[in-house]
């Protein structure tokens, strides 16, 4: 066990530096984008440019650049290039929002998505599966921003019955914040619940055929039973990776739903510092995001082989 | 008896696994009718420039900002003072601005929406073909020759794996956006529909190739490669001629799934302004452009978004029931539960 962290540790870490340097490569062979052009605006004179140069060290190697970035995000020093603000505590401040986002929706797509799976496998091929089948389906082929745009304009500006948009502080006003929280969670989880729906029903139509279901079954024990506590059961151990993996994504910034219902929080920073070209919050975003990513992996990995005994952690860390 | 009757030479009942999978296909009616539901969004799609030439008798870039149309005799303006574009006129000016002009510049809609779809559906195809191609062949080295080369495929995989998708796909975008790109001899300038082709291929490779190499993991341990192997075959031999063969099924629903997935990214980053460039259309430029327009005109925005719906709709449907049909172990364990009560049904 004790091996098992330290190795997948450092593989997060060498992951974590990898992401980093792609993210800062990416952005510095841009032609024609010198940062301190940009930043000293249209009709610069060259000495402003040179100056703004000098200042933020755009002439020092790639290297040496990448290292004085690195260093400045991880110590919380780093500033935009577009407004000099601090780039860690923006990232800080929308954390609520985009946190709440996610797990709200997390919830609702979890409890629906296991519902919806668990009702079609047991009815598989009656018309209750044909009905949850056709609305799982078409949930995962809806444009998450399109659906979005669609209820904020049929709910909010026409009926009136949602807010338009914006985050309330949880700790502020609790009702509110659910209130207006409602339809961002609900287009974040329509497309969820369609594809945990068609997983978990998949994933319980295997364990059916399985002998310990027939063991279970010829005990004596009620379909009910069986269906709960052997077939639900164990079908729902790739679920809990999955939805490891999912919200470890999700965490780290949900730009379509969160700019088009301006909630401000991480995706949309990101969606702004991305149209502005401004690579201090790019890099400290993409950082952000992928460590959500690599940790929620290693703990969905913890957690299957503590739910699935067969599965040594020795074997997952290859 | 059956049999006997059939005349020599025809092929029998059964003859391979495909034809098993193609008779398993034709029996699911759902996924005929995606199927049908495609092809009718492809033809739809193609059938553009007659729409445009006989029909709307104009292009999908053309402005028509203060061009006026006779409907029923009287003239009236595609774009009213205020900015607000018509709404449909149906037949009412003999097919021109069928559902529509498009916004302020009064470009036809109906038009744009058949442009879009070439576009759309260009795109997704040709991402979808370079991601699948470029994933079975990462997923079958690293998994045939384990070692090194998986080493080196699996870390550069989990590095994109392990950056953020939409965020991955959206600076590339943007990069590629501002300054087009220069590989040696091939230039793509900015504004070129190859960029975000090339943006999606990139970003979704990672997901076919993990599940192919796994799968090639456990076939190279079977008898007909030790056999194949025996018999002096060659790495190549093994992997084109023993592997790959087996691992069709999957390859082929995975381009189905990624031809979804595609559309949906594609619609996503044009929708964010850095796919599609204006004006060119597609059905997410089509999204943005209507969506400001949303409470005005909320058409302009559900029109294009129910194509995207649908199309993917149809291709996901597809890619489940092709699994379900050339996965016969699939097939085996839907009879055992579903069989007893619809022995022809194939539910998805």
């Amino acid at each position: 066990m004790g091996r098992f962290i330290v190795r997948r540790l450092l593989g997060m870490v060498a992951v974590l530096f990898a992401v980093s340097v792609l993210a800062f490569l990416i952005f510095n062979v841009i032609p024609n984008s010198d940062p301190a052009q940009r930043m000293a605006g249209r009709n610069a004179t060259p000495q402003l440019v040179a100056s703004i140069t000098e200042e933020w060290g755009f002439d020092e190697p790639l290297p040496q650049q990448y290292l004085t970035m690195m260093g400045n995000i991880l110590s919380g020093d780093v500033i935009s290039y577009t407004n000099r603000e601090n780039v860690d505590e923006r990232i800080v401040e929308g954390v609520p929002a985009t946190f709440s986002l996610c797990l709200g929706a997390a919830l609702l797509w979890l409890t629906f998505g296991i519902l919806f799976g668990y009702l079609s496998a047991v009815r598989a091929g009656g018309w209750l599966d044909r009905v949850l089948t056709v609305v799982a389906v078409t949930g995962i082929s809806i444009p998450v921003f399109w659906l979005a745009a669609v209820l904020l304009n049929y709910l909010s500006y026409q009926a009136g019955i949602f807010p338009s948009g914006g985050y309330v502080g949880l700790t502020e006003e609790p009702l509110d914040w659910a209130y207006h929280l409602l339809l961002p969670w609900l287009t974040l989880a329509v497309v969820q619940i369609g594809f945990y729906s068609r997983v978990l029903r998949s994933n319980m139509l295997d364990a059916m055929s399985e002998d310990y279901v027939r063991t279970a079954r010829a005990k004596g024990l009620s379909e009910r039973r069986v269906m709960t506590r052997h077939v639900l059961r164990n079908s729902l151990i790739p679920i809990v990776t999955l939805f490891g993996l999912d919200v470890g994504v999700l965490l780290g910034g949900t730009i379509l739903v969160e700019a088009i219902f301006n909630l401000n929080g991480i995706g949309q920073y990101a969606f702004e510092s991305l149209k502005g070209l401004d690579l201090p919050p790019i890099m400290a975003i993409v950082l952000f995001g992928a460590f959500f990513v690599v940790l929620f992996n290693a703990l969905a990995d913890i957690a299957y082989a503590y739910l699935d005994p067969r599965v040594k952690l020795e074997d997952s860390a290859q | 008896m059956v049999e006997g009757s059939q005349p020599a030479g025809a092929a029998p009942t059964g003859a391979g696994p495909w034809g098993v999978a193609l008779r398993r296909l034709r029996r699911n009616r759902l996924v005929l009718a995606a199927l049908a539901l495609f092809v009718l969004i492809v033809l739809f799609s193609l059938a553009a420039p007659l729409w445009a030439v006989h029909v709307a008798h104009t292009g999908p870039n053309t402005t028509h900002t203060l061009a006026k149309v006779e409907v029923d005799g009287e003239k009236r303006e595609v774009v009213d003072p205020t900015g607000k574009p018509t709404g449909p006129l149906w037949f009412g000016a003999g097919g021109r601005f069928f559902l529509g002009a498009d916004g302020s510049l009064g470009r036809d809609e109906m038009v744009r929406l058949m442009y879009g779809g070439r576009t759309s559906l260009f795109i997704s195809l040709i991402a979808a073909l370079i991601t699948t191609a470029l994933g079975a062949a990462l997923g079958l080295l690293a998994g045939y020759f384990r070692g090194w080369p998986d080493t080196l495929i699996s870390r550069a995989l989990d590095v994109i794996w392990a950056f953020p998708v939409l965020l991955l796909a959206i600076a590339l975008g943007l990069v590629l956006a501002v300054g087009g790109l220069q590989i040696g001899p091939v230039t793509i300038p900015s504004g070129s529909i190859w960029i975000p082709i090339m943006v999606i291929s990139v970003v979704f490779v990672t997901y076919t190739a993990r599940p192919v190499r796994g799968e090639v993991l456990s076939l190279r341990e079977k008898e007909f490669v030790e056999a194949a192997v025996a018999q002096g075959a060659g790495p190549a031999r093994v992997m084109f001629g023993e592997l790959l063969p087996n691992l069709w099924s999957t390859i082929i629903v995975f381009f189905t799934i990624n031809v979804a997935n595609s559309m949906l990214l594609e619609s996503a980053l044009s929708f964010l302004g850095v796919g599609v460039q204006p004006p060119n259309a597609s059905w997410g430029t089509m999204i943005a452009t209507g969506s400001t327009l949303i409470k005005s005109a909320p058409l302009l925005t559900i029109l294009p978004g129910a194509m995207i719906l649908l199309t993917v709709l149809a291709l996901n449907v597809l890619g489940d029931g092709l699994r379900d049909a050339l996965d016969p172990k699939s097939k085996l364990r839907l009879e055992v539960h579903a069989g007893l009560a619809e022995p022809e049904g194939t539910p998805v």
